[in-house]
């Protein structure tokens, strides 16, 4: 069981969301971030006051998968998130120890596995 | 309107002609605010700028050119040059009224800059600043002051009998069918039809609705030049007519979704404001309710319609003033009442004849203003770049355009000395 955390555009989260729905990967959470990730900064100014912005705006995916899902789901954020520009984000995979359903009760991978809702 | 009042200037009319300048002023950042709230967040300020860029660029074009050409005799089609640069545009009463010239000029010129605003609405989220500029300047003058010259200037629709009381013509089909016309050029947005745009704000929308229609009533109140009848009667259809829009605006939601939505809301009083526009002061005031319920009616389908179409005419002007207008026109055509506006009747009280010049009016006007703005805009375009690239799409026009943004918070700000920072200089360079 692996973590996927995925920081992506904010304007491709609809083309990741797309791509992970179709790689049938279907629970993950999302919220919105600010970071830098050596893009050239943006400079704005507010009448006399010139600033750099050096905080960009992202959204970080985080997807907890069994092993097999991990590939797919890689290439999923990737098929969805690139442009090709500098800023496109990163993919952190990192281990997990212990995943428990609340509902159920269910721990690790029938915890990731999602339930078709009927 | 009678010879005699033409004489002098007449204190309470100039008075209430001063206020109602400035009230038509207000609607062109109320326009502001009802389109940034319909756009996604990033483009707010480059949607509320469109509508600001038109209060000096469509001014400026006014007094040196547009307000002649729509204003001077000239011909049928064009106005002549006698008032280019505002030349004998003075304290002498303006011909046919009781208001100084220089107040019936920018009374004129106020609505000549709102309705310059509304044509943005097709092309917001997407098109460049500079180019917008461009267009702007040339459309007031090309399509808004020749309009503007048929109907109210001495111009043929006015000369054939056309009846347009504050500007059904050259302000509501002249910008929804130029709207039409730009959004076909410019295209759509990145993504149109794919992913859903949703308006990131529906509070600055009612807000701005709410003060349109405040400001609508100097403009239709306004148009008969007076306190006489006319602007009464056209005064208190503003309030009569975008009621009963707004209520039959509520029914058809309720119908389709089960839900009266706030944008609907938002945008019946627009509808209603536009269709009594052209016959505020020739109908009478429960005409006028009953023009409001009708005009609800074909915007709505209108609007439902038009996204399921590959046409992204953002905000949906063609359906807001675009169609809404043409229901006014001709409905003038119908229910005109000698008894009320001292002018003409309509075919409901026996004179057939009156459908048949507003039908003119309901075909020119729209054909003048789609064609003149395709072909201005293909002009620009073989000059310049009309829309912004899909990379500057993505990042929003505001940040593209003004270097700024709506919610900026200030996180990760770091200011720049002003001779220092090579790298912020190079960003700076890198700007058109």
């Amino acid at each position: 069981m692996k973590l996927v955390i995925g920081i992506v555009r904010p304007e491709k989260a609809n083309d990741v969301l797309e791509s992970l729905y179709r790689s049938e990967v279907r629970g993950f959470s999302l919220t919105r971030v600010q970071g830098h990730g050596g893009e050239l900064d943006r400079v704005e100014t507010y009448r006399g006051t010139t600033v750099k912005m050096g905080l960009s705006e992202k959204v970080r995916f985080e997807i907890a998968v069994s092993d097999e899902f991990v590939q797919p789901t890689i290439d999923a954020l990737c098929a969805g998130a690139q442009t090709g520009e500098v800023g496109d984000g990163k993919i952190f995979v990192v281990p997990l120890d212990r995943v428990v359903r609340i509902r159920t009760g269910e721990t690790d991978d029938g915890a990731v596995t999602p339930v078709r809702s009927s | 309107m009678s010879l005699l009042a033409a004489a002098q200037v007449n204190a309470g009319d100039t008075a209430w002609m001063l206020a109602a300048t400035a009230l038509v002023l207000l609607m062109t950042p109320a326009l502001g605010l009802f389109y940034a709230g319909l756009v996604r967040a990033k483009n707010t300020l480059n949607t509320f700028m469109m509508c600001i860029a038109a209060l000096a660029v469509a001014t400026i074009m006014w007094a040196l050119v547009g307000y002649s050409i729509a204003f001077d005799a000239g011909n049928g089609i064009i106005g002549g040059l006698k008032y280019a640069g505002m030349h004998d545009v003075a304290f002498a009463p303006k011909a046919g009224t009781s208001i100084p010239h220089l107040v019936f000029f920018a009374f004129q010129a106020t609505f000549c800059i709102v309705t310059t605003a509304l044509v943005s609405g097709a092309v917001v989220e997407r098109m460049r600043f500079g180019p917008f500029l461009v267009f702007a300047a040339l459309w007031s003058v090309l399509v808004y002051a020749v309009l503007a010259h048929w109907a109210f200037g001495g111009g043929w629709l006015q000369a054939h009998g056309t009846l347009d009381f504050a500007g059904g013509v050259p302000v509501e089909m002249g910008s929804g069918f130029s709207a039409l016309a730009a959004a076909l050029v410019v295209g759509a947005r990145k993504d149109y039809g794919r992913q859903a745009f949703l308006p990131h704000n529906a509070v600055y929308v009612l807000l701005g609705a709410g003060l349109l229609w405040f400001g609508w009533f100097g403009f239709n109140g306004g148009s008969g030049f007076s306190t006489g009848n006319a602007s009464v009667l056209a005064f208190t259809n503003t309030l009569l007519t975008p009621a009963c829009t707004l209520m039959v605006w509520f029914v058809l939601d309720l119908a389709r979704d089960r839900q009266v939505t706030a944008i609907g809301a938002a945008t019946a009083i627009i509808v209603g404001c536009v269709a009594i526009t052209p016959a505020a002061g020739y109908i009478s005031p429960i005409w006028a309710m009953a023009l409001g319920a009708v005009a609800a009616l074909p915007s709505y389908a209108v609007i439902v319609w038009r996204p399921r179409t590959r046409v992204d005419e953002t905000l949906d002007v063609l359906a807001a003033h675009g169609t809404a207008g043409l229901v006014g026109i001709l409905f003038i055509g119908f229910a005109a009442q000698f008894a009320w506006n001292d002018t003409a009747n309509g075919a409901f009280y026996g004179n057939a004849a009156q459908l048949g010049h507003q039908a003119l009016a309901a075909v020119a006007a729209p054909a003048y203003a789609f064609a003149m703005t395709y072909g201005l805009l293909r002009l620009i375009g073989l000059f310049t770049p009309l829309r912004a690239t899909a990379r500057e799409e993505a990042l929003g026009m505001d940040v593209v355009a003004h270097g700024e943004e709506a919610y900026a918070t200030g996180e990760g700000a770091i200011l720049v000395a002003p001779d220092g920072d090579a790298e912020a200089q190079r960003v700076l360079a890198g700007r058109i």
